[in-house]
């Protein structure tokens, strides 16, 4: 072997991201929105390979406008191409609003994206239709993840958005990037509370949505632009995500502003975070969490029991973004499984600690904590721990396959697998189907290994 | 409603019959019409990609390399090191100060880890506008190392797919003439064109092979750096795909006198006059005598299977939207061996040829489109009334969500679509998506059933 490989330094090149890039993740946050377009303001490609990826996963529409710069524009400036997609986007798409996210190329060439959207603004005065909202975000992919973007679009919503006004009883609720099944699941918890619930964004049908007779320009659901307007108004948030620690959100935006009191919790996936966030509930609401959903914990802590002999001790590598991982390791220590890696591309500076937070009285041992990762390491790292289970998107099969290893499914994205919009994480409902996959995956692995074929497990 | 048609883009729509056919095409996406294109790195990064023994690093930020890492279903018989997606992933810091000393770090370390026949290494956006020498870092790795290391001139807003073609073809014509030609048969081609998706290559190789035809170099499915090297001692290069890989043949034809030959391995018609127009370059009557068995023997073996389907699917009705518009000439054919009508035929980036010749090989009324977008696509299929869409994974779910079946035959797909083999699968996938009894429950196919119960 070349002596040069024995180094033991750092590699600075990434092979196999375990990260996407800052506007893949404002589209995605965009798309939660009522009657909104996404828009990149870059070249063509952006907005193509990013559609392409979602759409793989959702197996839903995914129309991300562009304006679609050229070499002329990128010498020029995107302005003129701006304003025309724009105006494109709003006559044919009849969009409410329209997410401008910036990508590299234009935060680069210096584009100053809320100058041109006010020129637009003041040229498109009394015109027919009446120009939507424009909300801008800049998303240069060279820093940060997918989720700093995500999180960045949900707070230019509410930053360019919400008034002022008399309060309301409503409850401001940002779960982070969760699939539609869970803010379906979320939406009918807060029902069950009596609590008015303002879900930003809410993917829920845009991203899982009904067969249609025509192709909806912009599809059904989303976030209402007038509840975004009205969220300083409301009577708390409840911003979830550990890694969010001290920053600028759309939460902490929210209380700084207008005062709305801000719950900062970690993603409710397994028992333990999802008290907390039923605790929550049941503070904001004044009301007992409802039989529903005590009758659902009651099942789950059964299973819990049920099952934990066949998860004792089973070594888990758990990757994917930060708060998901740090939900998925809360729940994992919960149950007896030992998270021997929890590994992230994303690099908040707060993943270390919020890991320690959930594993550390409950974990026997702490797991070895990854950020800013790829592939490659991780799949190094995995091989020398012999995890039993590896937990994660459909990006680490090449790893579970080299170990020989289960591959539960969860998050985004799941390009390998079919119905990834529907799998639930959250709450007591979402951990007893973890749960269940968990077992079964046990199961399954044992059922393959052993030449008897013990129909009776 | 608001029609579903820019005035912009009018001229890039022709129904056929009802004007003139002068389309409009090769021009720059219209700003917020969600075009369907890509971006020069993407024309690059497909046609190089199945290179499976070099190095693909890609010079930029995150997304570019995340978006394109594993996604196509172009095999290897050997090394797969294009499976993996290597990337300088650059930073804040990086745009700041210039990219360069990262990526002679990065490509060092990458070639040191992984020992690759060569390098490519990709330019994106970001990289054009900081304006990082890519060639001097390129030259300076590869004289370290002792392999070509090759800069790709692919910065995404600097044109369409069509410039990154013309990139990679660059890229990969500077490692011809390197190779040792020696013991190369006088009866021999290089396979440009094609990505072995699926294994469609190795389909292809095994019918030269059975004429008595060798094969140099594959361009690129299952590709190999020291094929390409010496490609240029071909006696022929047959080109797939033309949009692709056709730049490079010129520059081979230029500089080594390489002939070539247009061919498709879609459908049968085509098939077959791809392998007897090999075999009429050879004038040899013996490769000719086994070209006509081949064909003979693959045809009576494809016939009666094709029965069952074309029974099927006789009278319904296709739209094709796909990246280069040769695939949809044999596209067109195809369709029509199985009794189908095609209706609506488009491509992102095809050239005044291409589609003069579509219009000419497609009946009246058919829709002919460049560059279309969501909107347009589900308005024609509608108005169509279309049984099956063929495009790529970003127009499926226009034609699911409209409840119409459909066929992927892009580069994502894991389907064998070419060759005898390739008719039959196609066939298949036709018939298994046209046929499937969920049509009839979709809100398009029920509502008609309630007005005639």
């Amino acid at each position: 072997m070349d002596s040069e490989e024995n180094h033991d330094t750092a590699y600075i090149s990434t092979t196999n991201a375990c990260k996407l890039c800052k506007p893949l993740g404002a589209c995605l946050a965009f798309r939660g929105v009522e009657g909104a377009v996404p828009f990149l303001h870059g070249s063509q490609g952006c907005a193509t390979y990013m559609r392409r990826y979602i759409i793989s996963h959702f197996r839903e529409p995914m129309d991300i406008a562009s304006s679609s710069l050229g070499e002329k524009q990128a010498v020029y400036g995107g302005g003129p191409n701006l304003k025309q997609g724009l105006s494109n986007v709003m006559k044919k798409y009849g969009a409410r609003l329209i997410g401008v996210a910036t990508t590299c190329l234009t935060e680069t060439i210096g584009d100053d994206v809320p100058g041109i959207v006010r020129e637009f603004r003041q040229e498109a005065q009394g015109e027919e239709p009446a120009p939507a909202e424009i909300v801008t975000v800049s998303t240069p992919s060279y820093s940060g993840t997918h989720m700093e973007g995500f999180h960045a679009a949900a707070k230019a919503l509410v930053k360019q958005l919400a008034e002022p006004g008399e309060p309301t009883d409503a409850i401001n609720l940002l779960p982070g990037l969760v699939s539609p099944a869970d803010i379906r699941y979320l939406k009918e918890i807060l029902e069950d509370f009596g609590l008015p619930g303002i879900i930003l964004p809410d993917i829920s049908e845009t991203l899982d949505g009904p067969a249609q007779l025509d192709y909806e320009k912009i599809p059904a659901g989303g976030t209402p632009l007038a509840s975004i307007k009205a969220m300083g108004r409301s009577r708390a948030t409840l911003e979830c995500g550990r890694s969010l620690l001290g920053q600028e959100t759309a939460g902490r935006w929210l209380e700084t502003r207008f005062g709305v009191p801000r719950y900062a919790l970690g993603m409710p996936i397994g028992l333990q975070e999802t008290d907390r966030f039923f605790k929550v509930l049941e503070e904001t609401s004044g009301r007992a969490i409802p039989s529903l959903h005590a009758l659902e914990r009651g099942r789950l802590l059964d299973a819990y029991v049920d099952g934990h002999k066949y998860l004792f001790n089973q070594r888990a590598v758990v990757y994917g973004e930060e708060d998901l991982v740090v939900g998925l390791t809360s729940f994992l220590a919960e149950i007896g499984v030992q998270p021997v890696l929890c590994a992230s591309g994303g690099k908040s500076g707060h993943f270390q600690e919020a890991i320690a937070e959930v594993t550390g009285e409950i974990a026997p041992e702490p797991p070895l904590v990854m950020e800013g990762a790829d592939f490659y390491e991780i799949a190094a790292a995995a091989e020398g721990l012999a995890p039993d289970l590896i937990i994660g998107h459909s990006k680490g099969y090449k790893m579970a396959q080299t170990l020989q290893t289960p591959l539960i499914r969860v998050g985004f994205p799941i390009h390998d697998r079919f119905g990834g919009q529907r799998l639930l994480h959250l709450g007591y409902r979402g951990a007893q189907q973890l749960f269940d996959r968990l077992v079964n995956a046990v199961l399954e692995k044992k059922q393959q290994d052993s030449a008897v074929g013990y129909g009776y497990l | 409603m608001e029609p579903a048609i820019f005035v912009e883009r009018k001229n890039q729509i022709h129904r056929k019959g009802e004007a003139p056919f002068d389309l409009e095409c090769d021009k720059e996406s219209l700003a917020g019409a969600v075009s369907q294109r890509a971006c020069v790195f993407c024309g690059s990064r497909v046609v190089l990609y199945p290179i499976a023994d070099a190095l693909h690093l890609v010079h930029g930020p995150i997304g570019c390399a995340a978006y394109t890492w594993d996604i196509r279903g172009a095999l290897s018989s050997g090394p797969e090191l294009h499976r993996l997606s290597f990337c300088t992933d650059l930073q804040e810091m990086d745009i700041i100060f210039g990219g360069e000393d990262k990526l002679y770090k990065a490509l060092t370390e990458l070639i040191v880890r992984h020992q690759p026949k060569a390098a490519f290494v990709y330019s994106t956006c970001i990289v054009g506008i900081i304006g990082d020498d890519l060639y001097s870092v390129c030259k300076r790795v590869g004289q370290e190392r002792g392999i070509p290391v090759l800069p790709v001139q692919s910065e995404g807003f600097k044109g369409n797919k069509r410039a990154g073609y013309h990139a990679a073809c660059q890229a990969m014509f500077q490692l011809m003439g390197t190779g040792d030609v020696s013991g190369i048969s006088s009866h021999s081609v290089n396979i440009l064109g094609d990505f072995n998706l699926a294994g469609e290559i190795w389909v292809i190789r095994k019918y030269l092979s059975r004429m008595g035809v060798t094969v140099v170099a594959n361009i690129t499915g299952d590709g190999r750096v020291d094929d390409l090297r010496r490609a240029h001692g071909a006696a022929l290069n047959l080109v797939q795909c033309s949009g692709s890989t056709m730049d490079l043949a010129k520059m081979m034809e230029e500089a080594y006198g390489t002939p070539h030959i247009r061919v498709s391995y879609f459908g049968v018609e085509d098939m077959a006059e791809s392998l007897y127009a090999v075999a009429r370059f050879f004038k040899d009557p013996e490769i000719m005598e086994r070209t006509q068995a081949l064909v003979r023997e693959e045809i009576a073996a494809l016939t009666p299977q094709l029965q069952k389907f074309r029974a099927a699917l006789s009278g319904k009705k296709a739209a094709i939207y796909v990246g280069g518009a040769f695939k949809a000439f044999s596209l067109v054919r195809a369709f029509r061996l199985l009794g189908m009508q095609v209706v609506l035929v488009g491509s992102q980036t095809g050239t005044k040829e291409d589609y003069q010749e579509l219009h000419d090989i497609t009946d009246e009324g058919t829709i002919i489109v460049d560059d279309s977008n969501p909107l347009e696509l589900s308005s024609f299929l509608k108005e169509k009334d279309v049984d099956i869409f063929v495009g790529g994974v970003k127009e499926r779910p226009i034609a699911y969500k409209l409840g119409v079946g459909f066929c992927d035959h892009n580069h994502e797909r894991k389907e064998c679509l070419e060759g005898f083999v390739g008719m039959l699968n196609f066939a298949r996938e036709v018939y298994n998506t046209v046929m499937s009894p969920v049509w009839r429950f979709v809100p398009r196919k029920a509502a008609v059933d309630m007005h005639n119960p």
